[in-house]
């Protein structure tokens, strides 16, 4: 009865298609990407690398279309180790060793609950197979379902990066080369939210309506807490990892809309919150891929990350400056990219939970629209900040202002998404269609008509109106007008000269949102003068720095509790062969008792 | 409404206003001076100031990029799609097409104000920054309450005599001020460096990229009171009432923006906050009311 062997090998569904594509996009401009990306590359780390690449890519691919979990916990790991090594490639900087680590602990933290949770299953199922875990569900005792449930949930948000489970994705992507960031944070925490869609609706589905609630908690909290990390954060690797944590918010309120509403027998709106969580996945697939790529770019040309020393790339790398805004624009949803469309969707689900739903979950649903729309206007904060002040203005630094183009293999790749990017705004329409498909065969029923002639409608006709009015404005503003432009220096309240030292920071721009969320950012600051008299300070420095309250009140105390256990456990191995056969003789004893008593 | 009488309909209505959006700041701007005693200039001043702008040449500085020239155009070019979609909504019955209409419009908002913020950032400038920084606070501040009133006033569909109605337009009225750079979130009239929001960050223009943006400010204006009127009194059916209404509803929208603007003094940029998170606040208390039917 009991067999090892899993006679569904591979489940290829529309919704393992859908990822499948999410892969492709990604994987296939990076790839491109990383051959101007790694020119300098010595003959064996390019060998390395690629072949990294291709087992990641191909990992990737393989969890998504695994049928047992058998299979899926093994392509998983592989996964996880390759993305590792990939981490660590740069593995003469401390800083990357270290990174790997803090991802390989996390990592393997969340396979360890989704093992534990897959051999529960097993014992009650008897088999590895999708299909046989489906029908047996139904003999499963509730709390188990439950803590099957939180067990995946903790494996899964810990590769997804949901907060708190997010520590290690600030580190790990920033220490990534560029492509390999692109498809870390484009692609492989997507697979944790596959697993999500896969576990928790298609196979444990429809679980209690709490099972919503949860995950849309969890999503809430995610993406404001990643926002807010990011608008503080200026290294611009380190920004758009953390949006990548809010963005897994946003997409886990598409998912758990869905969930929190089929069970209740509102299935429509379930339909539209996976049709939303979906469209937004791809979406943020794609314009945080880019966005990574046009990071590499900018950091290829400078070698810098610090957003404070760029400035004025706009005028040497016009090329990536207009990439970054393309991405840009995208992840802070403006009208007509594809980040608007899915965020727009996302609101008409919660506005068809709103209508429909009874009670507490309305409730739940306005708090939900209300996160999503504070999030987004951060979020567009923090991108005015990281292109404002990294591609606009004036060089800060001399490694910015001598900074070169790509070259041609990077910018295709960009070329590439940015165009993805764009068409997956203004042809909504052509998207819809096979996303509907596959939250239909996920949910069961038909989503609510929702808005989608307006989705299909709306964004084409914004940007005609956009191109037509800027021609027009244009041509006017050229030929149809008789006034002057004159050049002159910046308006500088009548000071002789304004340099780059007097343009606003980053660390200024954020400013108001430190204090805003001063209960949350514990900024504290150190200031330090050096004086040559009472009266004259020579040189007066200045650091303002927020608190990781995840990192410094739970991350490192479960550390430093790990490391002072084992300091202790290390006292049970004193080196003697005698001890240590006694060791297993207790330990037999134990399992034997232990087997004849349960 | 997609037949093409309805698009010329739509596009003959969304001119008009566009024309007399600078007139409602100018209403605002008299009866402000009025009740300060003052004689003030006349109704029609902005129109001359857009025109003055128009015909003069521009100074630009010599940092910017072409995010500098663009800005002014998508700005307009927002404002007016803006108020193109909110003349597609038919208020007082909200389907699911008019709800996303209006979602989307504060979306576009929101492209405007991105490339504002950045032509802020670009002639290196710190006021521009100053500016830029300060909006993106404000704006995102007052987003939560203006979706969530937007549902409420789908619930509710303008009945001015639910509670959920009444609570929702005092919400909306909070974040409209804000998102008009009104008293006492921001100051249109002053250029002082430590104050000013919006005017910081258009600091640099001048000419007639500063005549488009003006224009947009005050197209922006007349859609966001647009959408403030929907709560007061809106008819069920539109008709020949609803354009007598109209006007008078704007026109004492305006009256009201001005006696609050006379009446209270500019709040510290951190209070802002304060003001806003009430006003999401009270949105959330009318959203409970709307869903528990009152």
């Amino acid at each position: 009865m009991f067999s090892i062997f899993p006679k569904q090998l591979f489940l290829v569904d529309p919704l393992a298609v859908f990822f499948l594509i999410v892969i492709g996009l990604v994987c296939v401009p990076s790839a491109i990407f990383s051959i101007g990306y790694m020119k300098e590359e010595s003959r064996r780390k390019k060998a390395i690398g690629w072949s990294l690449l291709v087992i990641f890519a191909l990992s990737m691919c393989l969890v998504v279309t695994a049928g047992n979990l058998f299979s899926f916990l093994v392509f998983w790991e592989i996964m996880s180790l390759a993305s590792y090594f990939l981490v660590v490639s740069d593995f003469k900087h401390e800083k990357s060793v270290s990174a790997g680590t803090i991802y390989l602990i996390m990592t393997h933290a969340g396979t360890a609950c989704i093992m534990a949770a897959f051999f529960m299953l097993y014992n009650y199922a008897g088999s590895f197979d999708y299909n046989a875990l489906k029908e047996a569900i139904t003999r499963l005792p509730a709390n188990f379902i439950n803590i099957i449930f939180l067990l995946l949930f903790i494996g899964f948000a810990t590769k997804a990066g949901v907060v708190p489970f997010h520590i290690w994705l600030p580190y790990a992507h920033p220490q990534a080369p560029s492509h390999i960031s692109s498809i870390m944070s484009g692609v492989m925490i997507k697979i944790a939210i596959y697993g999500m869609i896969r576990f928790f609706i298609t196979i444990l589905g429809p679980g209690p309506a709490w099972w919503g609630a949860f995950i849309l908690t969890f999503g809430i909290i995610s993406c404001l807490v990643g926002v807010i990390y990011a608008l503080m954060e200026h290294d611009l690797k380190k920004l758009l990892a953390y949006h990548s944590v809010e963005n897994i918010g946003i997409i886990l309120l598409g998912v758990g809309t869905a969930m929190f509403f089929w069970p209740l027998g509102i299935a429509p709106v379930a339909a539209l919150g996976i049709c939303a969580g979906l469209y937004h996945l791809v979406n943020h697939a794609l314009f945080k891929g880019l966005l990574f790529l046009c990071s590499g770019s900018v950091y290829k040309a400078t070698g810098l990350r610090d957003i404070e020393k760029m400035g004025g790339l706009i005028k040497v790398m016009p090329a990536t400056a207009l990439f970054f805004l393309i991405g840009a624009m995208g992840i802070s949803a403006l009208p007509p990219l594809n980040g608007f469309v899915s965020e727009w969707i996302t609101f008409q689900a919660f506005f068809a939970g709103i209508m429909q739903a009874q009670g507490g979950a309305k409730f739940f649903m306005i708090l939900s629209t209300a996160a999503l729309a504070l999030t987004g206007g951060l979020a567009a904060a923090c991108f005015v900040k990281a292109f404002g002040i990294s591609f606009l203005a004036m060089p800060r630094s001399a490694r910015a202002k001598e900074a070169k183009e790509a070259g041609f293999s990077m910018k295709a790749g960009m070329v590439i998404m940015s165009g993805c990017v764009i068409m997956f705004g203004i042809g909504a329409g052509f998207i819809i269609p096979p996303i509907m498909n596959i939250s239909r065969g996920v949910i069961g029923a038909d989503s609510v008509r929702g808005s989608f002639y307006m989705v299909s409608v709306l964004p084409p006709l914004i940007a005609g109106v956009l191109i037509v009015s800027g021609a027009a404005l244009f041509l006017w503003f050229k030929f149809g007008m008789r006034t002057k432009q004159v050049s002159y220096n910046t308006w500088d309240c009548g000071y002789y000269r304004t340099d780059s030292r007097n343009e606003y920071t980053a660390t200024a721009f954020s400013k108001p949102f430190r204090i805003a969320f001063s209960f949350f950012l514990l900024p504290y600051r150190k200031t330090e003068k050096i004086r040559d008299s009472f009266y004259h300070v020579r040189k007066f420095t200045y650091e303002t720095h927020t608190t990781m309250i995840f990192k410094n009140y739970f991350y490192e105390p479960l550390a430093r509790l790990v490391y002072s256990a084992a300091f202790k456990m290390r006292k049970l191995q004193p080196g003697s062969i005698h001890l240590y056969i006694f060791y297993i003789f207790i330990t037999l004893a134990g399992l034997l008792a232990f087997a004849s008593l349960f | 409404m997609t037949t093409l009488s309805g698009i010329i309909f739509i596009i003959g209505k969304a001119f008009l206003l566009a024309l007399a959006a600078p007139f409602v700041s100018g209403i605002i701007r008299k009866t402000k001076n009025c009740m300060r005693m003052r004689r003030g200039q006349g109704l029609f001043q902005f129109y001359f100031d857009i025109r003055k702008l128009f015909s003069k040449d521009e100074v630009i500085s010599k940092n910017v990029s072409w995010i500098f020239f663009a800005a002014p155009a998508v700005v307009f070019t927002a404002s007016v799609l803006a108020l193109l979609m909110i003349l597609m909504v038919q208020p007082g019955s909200f389907t699911s097409d008019g709800m996303a209409i209006l979602i989307a419009v504060f979306f576009v908002f929101g492209l405007a104000r991105f490339f504002l913020a950045l032509a802020g950032l670009d002639a290196g400038s710190s006021f521009g920054g100053m500016g830029s920084s300060r909006e993106m606070f404000i704006s995102s501040f007052a987003e939560p309450a203006i979706f969530i009133t937007a549902f409420v006033l789908c619930v509710s569909g303008g009945n001015s005599f639910k509670v959920s109605n009444l609570l929702a337009l005092f919400s909306v009225s909070m974040a409209v001020i804000a998102e008009t750079s009104r008293i006492p979130v921001d100051n249109k009239e002053t250029h002082l460096e430590l104050t000013m929001i919006h005017e910081a960050m258009v600091l640099e223009y001048s000419g007639r990229s500063l005549a488009l943006i003006e224009l947009a400010s005050h197209i922006k204006q007349i859609v966001f009171f647009t959408i403030l009127s929907w709560y007061i009194f809106t008819p069920q059916v539109p008709g020949i009432y609803a354009w007598a209404i109209f006007p008078a509803k704007i026109a004492a929208i305006s009256i009201i923006v001005a006696f609050v603007e006379i009446s209270l003094a500019k709040m510290r940029l951190f209070r802002a906050v304060d003001f806003l998170s009430f006003s999401f606040f009270i949105a959330l208390v009318a959203s409970i009311a709307a869903s528990l039917g009152l």
